[in-house]
């Protein structure tokens, strides 16, 4: 422990950092790769979107007293068929003499895979079973209505930042991450073909809120320490940079204990359960907030950055700094030429470099 | 700083007795398990049959309506959908669900007319001409007679039209069944439709009310309600009289007129006085919102509306028109009157209420079907409930919630091994914050009827973890003060201010995200947004009222403040040297 802290207490002091803002052109191409290969995604997959967007096929079993174990058996019996459309069927029963059995849009020969192993599970005829169109649930209605709610938040989240930090730069910026978090996760969807549920939905509407959520905590204290920018003598990007380092522990930690519980859900979900509404969500989770929490660091202030060099003020302050840079790295760089053979190191009067 | 050393122990008191009073208030709810989603528990299938064939669209309308009224509040995660091309599901958790059957269906046509005249008031007999040998008796239609049988009425109507319409109505009584209480949908557009037909005599000859209808479009009057009801369109009178000739508001009487905003109506009330009413006023689409309440010093419900800025102008004039007359206005649900109320008073600000024969939930029911609007079909009767079971397996809430188990613990063991002293109080601080969020979810179970799903359960134990950013936030800059040197007391203090405000900036972000998305979204956005907002403010109320307090407190014992090496302040796991320098200065 005493090294990892004593790691803390540097980064706070700004002795050991991780230079973010200087390697930002890479940190801006993993993430415009990685939004690439997500947009490809979804637009050569697209998203595997389950039966309360697309609606899909009822069959009713009848069964002579329904129990529990009779629909669970049935569940497994149509995820056994191997159709694709069927691969995340809702199975419950229905009063006390069917089970009934949703499943996605099916072709005649799906439907036909679907219907034997029903009936082979069942023991009854394939006359018995009713069958039936089911519309979405989630109607072209609640979406727009939902896309709505989205577009007024992001409006009103973006005055927020503005009114809190004075700054709108901080809204552009805190923008740009909540995209980067929400288009990699969503193409997450469309490499693994998880079904897309309500409850991803919520997922992602999670993931929204955690991106921003962290985003400010990290913007606060980039703001603290850039107010104090000119008695630190340091430019804004210094300021940024030793902000995002200083906040390195507490993203780390946060990261930790918001992805310990939600792996422990995916784990169980995909591994244990073997495909449940349980994984779909837990993946969303687990995939957003860790793009949410790098975002914050190593998307969005490194971007602030950019657009603040812009101002007149924060170039001073860089060509300051940078000059006050050039002193410390070689404190002779403005004395005359010496002699070749001139012995400096032994000259008394002239203290060693300091190490800032 | 004396009274700041005094109070931490005060609040953290008062902390717990608010907790105290949740739980208390949870023992009277007497629920201790909170209520299962459909995935989970399962719950009530009713299944809607539209009458006719509606159309795809009008379908697909009605669903989202029965979706806004089931899941108004967002929280309940009931589902509807469309089956066939003809029926609606409605999937409710729960298995008490069977009293949400009325909310669902009724169609909801809500409109405000003006009463020209009733059967007691009988103002249609001494203004008019009626027919030689008819008269009104008031009493005859009053709840007493309701076993009158319509052979006795039949005796007193006089002419060739009076029993052609007899007849037209027994026809139609015979079709709809007892189906005509009209709070079953029946006056609902579907009959607008067939209405022209249905009045229709045997004969070919036009019935009464259609004459009515066809006079009163030619009426110039009809477009002024309000002096309309003063001089009321002969035809329509006629009509009137007729209808009561021919048995009036009689016990499983079908509506004879179509609920046409643009016509006047005649129609009956729940206790069998038949109006007839001037074209509508003020529709159910003008109105801003509508709820139950009880009014003050008094005991039965009423449901409030509140309408919306045109509506608001029509009923202040109604108002003045009404105030101090003896003229009533009617308060019309599909097709029957709900109440006909004089004006009592000039109601100018567009806020009135339905008195009437309401409890809690009829009035409650009433106020969600008219908040959320009519529905464009309606249903047949008797819908086919059913019992229907979880559509998740059984294993999965008790792997989900092993898991979620895990997970925390994982965290805490890692919050102790990191935060070592501290760590306990993010130990603490996560099983009050759990405590409450249960209590919260009971509350709500039991109030809102919020019910929780494996995903929502999820969710939740996300919100948790979350949670426990504020008070890593908070902890990293007590560290990061003593770094520079001051002392664990000032620290505390020194570090909660910022850290206090760097977490009401960031929880300011996520509440903004829960009001807005619950105010625009529907069905599980509006759920989620529910479940955020009340995490957030979890958050917050552990982190002022317990974290910070239970810091301060600590601060106050020597194991902390002198940095002992498992306070998680000792010099060592801070980093820096005993003598405190810090590397800032």
């Amino acid at each position: 422990m005493g090294r990892f802290a004593q790691l803390g207490n540097d980064l706070h002091s700004g002795r050991r950092g991780i230079d973010f803002v200087a390697r930002r052109l890479v940190l801006y191409a993993v993430s415009v790769v990685l939004i690439a290969i997500a947009v490809f995604g979804l637009s050569y997959k697209g998203l595997n979107l389950g039966i309360e967007f697309t609606g899909g096929t009822q069959y009713r079993v009848p069964v002579a007293a329904a129990t529990q174990d009779d629909a669970d058996a049935l569940r497994q019996a149509v995820l056994d068929s191997g159709v694709e459309g069927a691969s995340n069927p809702i199975v419950s029963t229905a009063g006390d003499d069917a089970v009934q059995i949703q499943v996605e849009p099916l072709s005649l020969e799906e439907a036909a895979i679907v219907t034997e192993a029903i009936v082979a599970t069942a023991g009854v005829s394939a006359d018995d079973l009713s069958q039936e169109d089911i519309g979405a649930s989630w109607g072209r209605q609640i979406a727009e209505r939902a896309l709505v709610g989205l577009a007024v938040f992001i409006v009103l989240v973006v005055l927020f930042i503005w009114a809190y930090f004075r700054e709108w730069k901080m809204s552009v910026a805190a923008l740009v991450a909540l995209a980067h978090d929400v288009i990699i996760t969503v193409g997450i969807y469309a490499f693994t073909g998880f079904e897309v549920t309500p409850a991803t939905v919520t997922g992602i509407l999670t993931i929204l809120a955690f991106s921003l959520y962290d985003t400010v905590v990290v913007f606060d204290k980039v703001r603290e320490n850039t107010e104090a920018m000119r008695e630190s003598r340091k430019s804004y990007r210094q300021a940024a940079n030793l902000a995002v380092n200083q906040t390195l522990v507490r993203s780390v930690n946060t990261s930790l204990v918001a992805l310990l519980p939600v792996g422990a859900i995916l784990y169980v979900g995909a591994v244990q359960l073997g495909g449940s509404s349980l994984q779909d969500l837990a993946l969303a989770l687990f995939v957003g907030m860790a793009a949410g929490t790098y975002s914050s660091v190593c998307i969005a202030t490194p971007l602030l950055v950019d657009l603040k060099n812009t101002e007149d003020e924060v170039k001073l302050a860089e060509k300051r700094a940078k000059a006050r840079q050039r002193a410390a790295a070689d404190p002779y760089a403005s004395v005359p030429n010496f002699a070749d053979d001139m012995p400096i190191h032994n000259d008394p009067g002239v203290e060693p470099p300091s190490s800032r | 700083m004396a009274r700041k050393t005094a109070r931490p122990g005060r609040t953290l008191v008062v902390f717990f007795l608010v907790m105290a009073i949740a739980y208390g208030l949870v023992a009277l709810a007497g629920t201790w398990k909170p209520t299962l989603g459909l995935d989970l528990q399962g719950g009530t299938s009713i299944t809607l049959r539209a009458e006719g064939d509606p159309g795809e669209e009008a379908l697909d309308q009605a669903r989202q309506i029965i979706d806004d009224r089931v899941n108004g509040s967002g929280v309940a995660e009931a589902e509807v959908t469309t089956q066939g091309g003809n029926e609606i599901v409605v999937e409710i958790p729960g298995e008490n669900a069977r009293n949400l059957i009325e909310t669902v269906q009724r169609t909801a046509q809500l409109r405000f007319r003006l009463v020209a005249c009733s059967t007691v008031d009988g103002r249609c007999a001494t203004t008019t001409g009626l027919p030689e040998g008819i008269q009104i008796d008031p009493s005859t239609t009053l709840p007493q007679d309701e076993g009158q049988d319509g052979g006795q009425d039949g005796d007193e109507s006089q002419g060739r039209n009076n029993r052609a319409a007899l007849g037209a109505w027994a026809r139609l009584s015979d079709t709809q069944g007892d189906g005509a209480d009209g709070s079953d949908g029946s006056g609902g557009q579907g009959d607008e439709n067939s209405n022209g037909n249905r009045n229709r005599n045997g004969n070919g000859q036009q019935s009464p009310y259609d004459a009515c209808v066809a006079a009163a479009a030619d009426d110039e009057t009809t477009a002024e309600p309000l002096s309309w009801i003063d001089n009321p369109t002969t035809a329509c009178v006629d009509a009137f009289s007729q209808f009561q000739a021919s048995g009036g508001c009689q016990q499983g009487a079908a509506p004879v007129m179509g609920d046409d905003p643009a016509a006047p109506l005649i129609t009956c009330d729940e206790d069998g006085i038949a109006y007839l009413l001037s074209p509508a006023m003020i529709e159910g689409t003008q109105l801003d919102d509508a709820g139950a309440a009880i009014p003050q010093q008094q005991v039965n419900y009423v449901v409030t509306l509140s309408f919306d800025g045109e509506g608001t102008e029509v009923f202040a004039d109604i108002s003045n028109a009404l105030v101090g007359t003896e003229k009533q206005f009617a308060i019309v649900l599909d097709g029957q009157v709900l109440s006909a109320p004089t004006m009592e008073g000039r109601i100018l600000d567009g806020n009135a209420q339905i008195s009437g024969d309401f409890n809690e939930t009829t009035a409650n029911s009433l106020a969600t079907s008219l908040r959320y609007g009519s529905l464009p079909i309606a249903f047949e009767d008797q819908p086919l409930v059913e019992t229907i079971g979880p559509s998740l397996a059984g294993d999965q809430l008790s792997a989900g919630l092993t898991a979620g188990g895990i997970g925390l613990a994982i965290v805490m063991l890692y919050c102790l091994l990191y935060y070592r002293g501290l760590g306990t109080v993010v130990v603490a601080s996560l099983f009050v914050a759990a405590g409450i969020t249960y209590a919260m979810v009971l509350l709500l179970s039991e109030t809102a009827n919020f019910t929780l799903t494996l995903p929502g359960i999820a969710g939740i134990i996300v919100a948790v973890g979350i949670t426990a950013d504020s008070f890593i936030v908070y902890f990293e800059r007590i560290r990061d003060e003593m770094r520079i040197g001051k002392s664990m007391k000032v620290a505390v203090e020194a570090g909660w201010k910022r850290a206090r405000n760097t977490c009401l900036a960031a929880d300011a972000v996520s509440l903004l995200a829960a009001v807005v998305l619950y105010i625009f979204a529907a069905g599980v956005v509006k759920g989620f947004a529910f479940a955020l907002g009340l995490t957030t403010i979890i958050d917050l109320v552990v982190f002022f009222w317990f974290t910070h307090p239970m810091v301060s407190w600590l601060a106050k014992y020597r194991f902390f403040n002198k940095g002992h090496r498992l306070s998680g302040l000792s010099p060592e796991t801070l980093g820096v040297a005993r003598t405190a320098t810090g590397g800032n200065a």
